[in-house]
């Protein structure tokens, strides 16, 4: 056993070990905080297979973003625990069967044999940069020939990363910025707070509460 | 890279065994915002197999997918948490179960 394949063992364990904590914690914000363990492991086997800038990208967005929102949100909106409440689905059977089924499909998919062999130079080619060049020759005959040669340099997985990023995936790329504007509106326009006439008789009390002590407070100051 | 890396089929096991935890925890969850933890770890299951993949086939097409993925689940995280704040103040309530006005 290689020590690449025991830390691989320890950190698959730690990582599967707190995504069942995950979904077993009663307490929302034990769950994010063992989400954010699970995170943390992923990234690592992330950086053990070459994929640094992956590795990195899921520590701050993931680690950093959305863990912070999801706690912004579970300490926002202060859910009181009974303690004899369900914490289970009333089809928490089928849950765990069709969880069950899915698991022994994914595991009996896998053929170990299949995967064995890496491709050649495959740690190289994950680093590579290609660069191109417009090169002219001149030909016997006196005519001038253009053609394209490319240049591979060993640099870095970020450096890599970048290159087909941004060369052959711009178009994508744009079109994510502009899926991350859509939703940051989304977002926004959804969670907007607005008390129309029919939603105060829904709205809790604190809620109503605040709207009439926003109120006073208005009328106090507009005089 | 780590040299002798740890096959492809032990990512591929590993990445189905969370795909797996995140799948039970959507459907038997009653806490909305777990369900949405839930969904983020089985994003998170999508992307170990890009990487290995990857890996093994010495391509950087899977490393961008995983990117996007990532944004995808940004985007997707910001929307349902806004979702659960707006349910929470209309019904008071984050219960999977008791949000079910849709129901026909």
């Amino acid at each position: 056993m290689t020590p690449a394949f025991l830390i691989f063992m320890i950190i698959g364990t730690v990582a599967v070990a707190s995504s069942f904590l995950v979904i077993s914690m009663r307490n929302p914000v034990h769950s994010a905080l063992f989400l954010l363990l699970t995170f943390l492991c992923v990234a690592v086997l992330f950086i053990m297979k070459g994929a640094e800038f992956v590795g990195a990208v899921q520590v701050l967005v993931y680690a950093g973003g959305i863990m912070v929102l999801f706690l912004f949100v579970v300490m926002l909106i202060n859910v009181r625990h009974l303690p004899d409440e369900r914490v289970l689905s009333a089809f928490w059977k089928g849950g765990f069967a069709v969880g069950a089924a899915v698991f022994i499909l994914l595991l009996t998919v896998v053929r170990p044999g299949v995967y064995a062999d890496p491709a050649p130079n495959s740690a190289q080619k994950l680093k590579t940069v290609s660069t191109y060049r417009m090169r002219r020759t001149h030909m016997p005959d006196g005519s001038v020939v253009r053609h394209r040669v490319r240049r591979n340099t060993v640099e870095g997985n970020s450096e890599a990363v970048a290159m087909v990023l941004y060369r052959e995936y711009l178009v994508p790329f744009e079109i994510a910025s502009l899926f991350l504007l859509v939703a940051m509106i989304g977002a926004i326009v959804i969670g907007k707070r607005e008390l129309g006439a029919i939603e105060e008789e829904t709205a809790p009390d604190f809620i109503l509460d605040r709207v009439e002590t926003e109120k006073e407070v208005k009328e106090r100051f507009s005089d | 890279m780590i040299e002798a890396a740890p096959s492809t089929a032990a990512y591929l096991m590993l990445s189905g065994t969370l795909f797996a935890v995140g799948l039970i925890g959507v459907i038997i969850r009653r806490n909305m915002i777990t369900v949405l933890m839930a969904i983020e770890l089985m994003l998170n299951a999508v992307n170990i197999n890009l990487v290995a993949f990857s890996s093994r086939l010495g391509s950087l097409e899977g490393q961008i997918f995983a990117i996007f993925i990532i944004t995808v689940a940004a985007g997707e995280a910001a929307v349902g948490l806004a979702i659960i704040i707006q349910l929470y103040r209309l019904r008071s309530t984050i219960n999977v179960d008791e949000a079910r006005e849709l129901n026909g």
